[in-house]
């Protein structure tokens, strides 16, 4: 057991993937020599040669089309996707190839890859540096969708991802690589070593890919949850003083249903929280679930807290963050309904 | 036995602690490279592809066919706005350390590209920039105190708070929005120009990328698009040899150049000094003018070096020797307009450094009028709720519904701005090159 932030939490997955099966190659821009721009594949290169820890021209139509390719020739890529915002010139070969070869061919091909990409704000890094996109791709039947909250979680997904037969998108919320953010800019960086999950295993283990996470039992309301939004929804509810349960839902596709729903029909009340854009978000998925398993037994309507139908804002990145304060709101108003 | 196929990895002539080693940069003397007919058929110009266009010989001396024959005072100006974008650069570089903006990349090393061409161009053309491209900006006239307000997120803001730092535009000066994500301009440019050709005027296009961006599928089809319909455009790969920490070769530069694209797409490939403010200037002139006689678009790589770091998010002592800027065989584009000048017998040492210290208050002066609009950590400050404005040409109703419900949740918001944030300068890297 060590306590490793998640950029080496996810390090230290692909380390053993590459050493356990000989299959498993990583590419992506700047992964190799460098060692990645967050530094998540650092010193890959040196421990497993340039034949298995490739960098890759700028090209992410061409990284995903590559890993296609060397999946169907019995390889398990993984590849990194710079930053999420960057993963659109890449759409057509997830969409249209990656998500259906195993549909389109009976079964006879499949690729086995596992992308990688960091994704949310908070960072400054203004509209191209700061998107959510995960619901663009739950949208697309054939790929996992997955989004880790910390760095036990995020090796043993990562592990799951790369063994897994199936596509994965993976998405890393980067503001949650060197501590578990709460929502507030103001206070200082609280480091992993000082949070229980970042205490990780130095072997091989699994966090399964189907399966959503209590994080905190409660009686009152249910909060869904995940990647950085677990943290800021934990500050919500010590700043609402409800006793919520909060879930992070972890994997979003496929759903982790039970789970979910069982929480909400104990509380009876369910609030869900992403930083990605409302419309059409992921929120809308978990919110017609709910209300189809739960209608009977809610007790207020279910309530959505996002980010702003915009495009992320540079200057005002905290007014578009659904922060602590937002969260708190909602669940005041979700109590208040009886 | 047969022998095995390997997967060759391009590797960079030096890494950290080796000697910089050049070699594999082509060079031709300057004035030797013929320059042909602006309407000759692309076949007859392979050539230019391979050699190196160069004006200026090592004593300072405009040579060759490709001398565009300016008069002293263009010259002077052009010096001006080399000098004002490497100021302007440092400047910015300085307030970003000091948490005044949240990022920045400078253009240090390559001033002559964007200098050059945009004198040589109209002002009617439309310029796609990339995001190295500040000499553009300044060529144009845009004020330095508007583009430090963009950088500063600030009530004076062009974007009005919505791009990160050096995300620029101008509509009026004609030059088009710079998007974070690459290449993407590149095909935009020939659409523009293919407008220009279906509405019967004069005006041309132009678009940047580095030459780590070639590699994406917008570069090829911009180069198809300007191929098949002649559009009037010049399209410019900025090769500055390195892409965050991939070197050229990563790109697909080490058996053949960036220019020789342009042949294999039916497009005329020109190699240039970009370091050469003349062989720029003369280049872009008979590219401007085979694309005004209906002659089509040119490709024109710039070979040139990014003396700085990608970004202030990067640090390139981890991949590439600390004193390659000082070896590299084309200099500095500054230094050697500034040595033409002074062997014309137009300039001095003494004028320069007056030069420099007239355009060092400039800059200041513009710092200091820019920051009395808002700083990152300084008032005064935009209005929130302007987000929700520009999403849509008319605001939709559920829009109208979040402005009003950030609104009532404004007295709950923490306060913004104060130094214990994270900014993108916490991690190694930000944007990607090309």
């Amino acid at each position: 057991m060590a306590n490793m932030n998640m950029v080496q939490a996810l390090n230290s997955a692909m380390d053993i993937m590459l050493e356990r099966d000989p299959r498993v190659v990583v590419l992506g821009e700047d992964v190799g020599y460098f060692g990645g721009v967050f530094r998540c594949t650092e010193g890959l290169q040196r421990k497993y040669g340039e034949q298995r820890v490739l960098d890759t021209p700028i090209a992410e139509g061409g990284i995903v089309a590559a890993a296609i390719g060397m999946g169907v020739n019995g390889l398990k890529p993984v590849a990194e996707i710079q930053f999420a915002d960057y993963i659109y010139p890449a759409f057509d070969q997830i969409v249209s190839e990656l998500a259906r070869l195993r549909y389109r061919t009976a079964g006879e091909f499949s690729a086995p890859v596992t992308i990688r990409t960091p994704c949310g704000g908070g960072i400054r890094g203004g509209q191209t540096h700061s998107q959510s996109p995960e619901g663009v791709f739950t949208h697309v039947c054939g790929i996992k969708v997955v989004m880790p909250s910390n760095p036990y979680d995020a090796k043993g997904l990562l592990i799951s991802s790369i063994e897994d037969e199936d596509p994965v998108v993976f998405f890393e919320p980067k503001r949650l690589y060197n501590g578990p953010f709460d929502g507030d800019p103001h206070k200082p960086a609280v480091p992993w070593s000082a949070h229980p999950r970042g205490a990780v295993p130095d072997g091989y283990y699994k966090v399964s890919l189907s399966k959503a996470e209590v994080v905190r039992p409660g009686k009152d309301v249910t909060i869904l949850a995940y990647g950085t939004m677990v943290h800021v929804a934990e500050a919500a509810v010590r700043l609402a003083k409800v006793d919520a349960e909060i879930i992070d839902v972890r994997a979003l596709a496929p759903l982790d249903t039970d789970t979910l729903c069982s929480s909400v029909c104990k509380t009876g009340r369910c609030v869900i929280v992403h930083e990605a854009t409302r419309y059409s978000g992921f929120g809308a998925e978990l919110a017609a679930t709910v209300q189809e398993e739960c209608f009977w037994r809610l007790e207020a309507p279910v309530t959505r807290v996002t980010g702003w139908d915009t495009p992320y804002p540079h200057a005002f990145e905290w007014e578009y963050f659904p922060g602590p304060a937002r969260i708190a709101d909602a669940l005041a108003r979700v109590m208040e309904d009886k | 036995m047969a022998q095995r196929s390997r997967l060759h990895v391009p590797h960079p002539p030096a890494r950290p602690g080796e000697k910089p080693d050049f070699s594999y940069v082509t060079l031709t003397p300057a004035g030797a490279v013929a320059r042909p007919d602006a309407k000759a058929p692309v076949r007859e110009v392979e050539n230019l592809g391979r050699d190196l266009v160069r004006v200026l010989d090592d004593n300072g001396r405009a040579v060759g066919p490709w001398n565009p024959h300016l008069e002293p005072e263009e010259l002077q100006v052009a010096l001006r706005h080399m000098l004002l974008t490497r100021l302007f650069d440092d400047r910015m570089q300085r307030m970003q350390r000091q948490g005044r903006i949240s990022f920045y990349m400078k253009s240090t090393g390559e001033e002559a590209v964007s200098v050059a061409q945009g004198m040589a161009l109209q002002p009617g053309d439309m310029l796609f920039p990339s995001y190295r491209n500040q000499g553009l900006f300044i060529v144009r006239g845009r004020s330095l105190v508007d583009l430090m307000c963009q950088c500063l997120s600030n009530t004076r803001d062009m974007c009005r708070g919505r791009q990160m730092p050096i995300m620029y535009h101008w509509g009026a000066g004609n030059i088009f929005s710079i998007s974070g994500n690459l290449a993407t301009q590149f095909p935009q440019a020939v659409g523009w120009a293919m407008a220009a050709a279906i509405k019967g005027e004069d005006h041309i296009a132009a678009a940047w990328i580095g030459e780590g961006a070639s590699a994406e599928a917008d570069f090829h089809h911009g180069m198809t698009f300007a191929a098949v319909y002649r559009a009037p455009v010049i399209l410019n790969i900025v090769n500055n040899q390195w892409a965050i920490s991939t070197f050229q070769g990563f790109a697909g530069g080490e058996r053949r150049t960036f220019a020789e694209y342009g042949p294999g797409y039916g497009i005329p490939g020109v190699r240039v000094d970009g370091n050469d403010f003349l062989a720029v200037y003369g280049v872009t002139r008979w590219a401007a003018e085979r694309a005004r006689q209906s002659g089509g678009p040119t490709l024109i790589e710039h070979v040139t070096y990014r003396a700085g770091a990608h970004s202030t998010s990067d640090d390139p002592s981890r991949y590439r020797p600390k004193e390659e800027w000082t070896a590299w065989p084309l200099g500095d584009p500054v230094a050697r307009l500034k040595q033409h000048l002074i062997a014309l017998g137009e300039w001095s040492e003494e004028r320069h450094a007056a030069l420099e210290k007239q355009l060092e208050a400039q800059v200041v002066a513009s710092w200091k009028e820019a920051a009395s609009f808002g700083t990152l950590t300084e008032g005064p400050t935009l209005d929130p709720t302007t987000m929700f404005d520009d999403v849509f040409h008319e605001m939709p109703p559920h829009l109208a519904r979040q402005r009003e419900e950030l609104k009532r949740l404004a007295d709950m918001q923490p306060a913004k701005g104060s130094g214990e944030e994270q900014s993108l300068d916490s991690h190694p890297a930000v944007a990607k090159e090309g």
